[in-house]
């Protein structure tokens, strides 16, 4: 589904990523570790297409497209989602009508009819109601006096009634509290554990992996990964830090 | 009586496209009227043509008055409210600019608390593209004997292009001691962040713009008879920009 190879990215003049090379297949779950400044977030941008990250070499194939090629709405249409690891506050633009013109924007991109109110609401209230969030709170501004907790939720709200392919998860596990933790947990094997769909969740923690079990850990340092292993290599990183990895 | 045309050097002119104002000059006498005590009156000013309009509203005892203007069309649109308020009176003012290309717009407000007792609040919202000009002047005088005054004053503008020029002067001038008078103003662009959240959900640049611009102007026609064709026609012209 999606192929990274020799990666490499400046963010301004300052090179983050410096060859990283990842393939993901459908129905596959990946968690990236590493430590601070390793370009985990800046990987993220990048292969959603945020102003600034420049790939300077290197290519992503995503379903055979060329992603780079893409700009950020049509990645969207074309099936990725970033959960973004500090949600943005957008005063003045609610949730639900975000949405569904954010939603309707993709299914026109890919040629589907657009859905009615009435069937958005309904999409809107089963997704918000499995992540047990108030109808209410989608009927507010954009992430606007959201708890860190709400904000992360809200993402995966979001992701829900977008239904991706493939889904990059920015640190969608910090600060959440244990209870948070397992409801949006839940949401990701729910919504993303399925043979067409792919995810990428990069995060600091063994902890969102207890309830999430990733099919591939990697370890992401100084711009590539130095190392790929199965769900034990989390444990490993847990007991002996990064450091003696990462080497 | 003839009055000069006014120049830069006149302050309530001086962002003016003083070409523009001299082919509109003389102007006819200000549109004047009178609010009676304890009256309602409500008018919407759509300037869409390039033109000048000028209008004195005196809002008696206990009345209100409430306006609501979309200055958007025309190489220069101005308009100028000089509003006069006694006992116990009330004004309210929900204004948007938008304006791209090379407009001129302005809206420009005297509002006199001559009485005690009298509210006021204006809404002003600018959005300005390419090398467009907007500009709210907005006066507020408080007579000595007008104790208890409440007045407001929020002007925001929103650059869509480095080129764009906004002007704002909320200018008080107060000779009562038991008075509240806000005012806030700001200037700046849309957030790259939250342009950027809403097209990696989906939405193009240009939709993205204008739900955040729309929200932007969203409330300012709140309450206003006309406030879905206002809206419907700011909407239009928003698009028009993005």
């Amino acid at each position: 589904m999606l192929q990274i190879t020799n990666l490499h990215a400046n963010v301004g003049d300052k090179p983050i990523l410096k060859g990283l090379t990842l393939s993901l297949n459908s129905g596959e779950i990946h968690a990236i570790m590493g430590p601070n400044g390793a370009g985990k977030s800046t990987l993220g941008y990048v292969l959603s297409g945020r102003p600034g990250y420049e790939v300077t070499e290197g290519s992503v194939t995503f379903n055979g497209q060329d992603l780079l090629a893409l700009e950020p709405h049509e990645r969207a249409a074309a099936g990725l989602f970033l959960g973004f690891q500090y949600p943005v506050e957008i005063p003045g633009v609610s949730n639900v009508q975000f949405l569904r013109e954010a939603l309707n924007a993709q299914r026109k991109y890919r040629g589907e009819a657009a859905l009615s109110g009435a069937e958005f609401l309904k999409v809107a209230r089963e997704q918000a109601g499995a992540l047990s969030m108030d109808m209410d709170m989608l009927k507010r501004p954009v992430n606007v006096g959201f708890s860190g907790g709400e904000k992360k939720r809200n993402e995966m709200v979001q992701m829900g009634i977008i239904n991706p392919a493939l889904a990059i998860l920015d640190e969608t596990d910090s600060g959440l509290d244990i209870d948070a933790l397992r409801i949006v947990g839940d949401g990701i094997n729910r919504i993303m554990r399925k043979p067409d769909k792919a995810v990428l969740l990069i995060t600091h923690y063994q902890r969102l992996l207890d309830y999430v079990k990733p099919d591939f850990v990697h370890v992401l340092a100084d711009g590539r990964i130095t190392r790929s292993g199965g769900p034990e290599l989390a444990l490993e990183l847990e007991r002996d830090g990064y450091k003696e990895l990462a080497a | 009586m003839n009055v000069p045309v006014p120049t830069r050097h006149d302050e309530a002119w001086r962002y003016s496209d003083i070409a523009a104002v001299e082919t509109a000059w003389p102007l006819p006498a200000p549109e004047s009227i009178v609010v009676p005590a304890g009256g309602n009156f409500a008018r919407t000013i759509v300037q869409d043509a390039g033109s000048i309009h000028q209008l004195e509203i005196a809002i008696g005892k206990a009345a209100t008055a409430a306006v609501h203007i979309l200055n958007i069309g025309g190489d220069f649109g101005r308009v100028e409210l000089n509003v006069t308020l006694h006992d116990g009176a009330d004004f309210k003012l929900g204004a948007v600019q938008i304006g791209g290309g090379e407009q001129t717009l302005e809206i420009v407000t005297t509002v006199t608390h001559a009485e005690p007792n009298a509210t006021s609040s204006q809404i002003v919202r600018s959005v300005l593209a390419d090398t467009a000009t907007g500009t709210y002047l907005g006066k507020v005088a408080v007579a000595r004997d007008a104790q208890l005054t409440d007045s407001e004053q929020s002007v925001k503008a929103i650059l869509l292009d480095r080129s764009a020029t906004a002007n704002a002067k909320p200018e008080l001038e107060i000779y009562a001691d038991d008075v509240k008078c806000a005012h806030g103003c700001a200037i700046g662009e849309l957030d790259p962040m939250g342009l950027f959240y809403l097209q990696a959900r989906g939405l193009s640049p240009a939709d993205a713009k204008k739900l955040m611009l729309q929200a932007f102007v969203a409330g300012v026609f709140e309450g206003a008879a006309d406030e879905e064709m206002l809206t419907e026609a700011a909407l239009k012209k928003l698009g028009d920009l993005v």
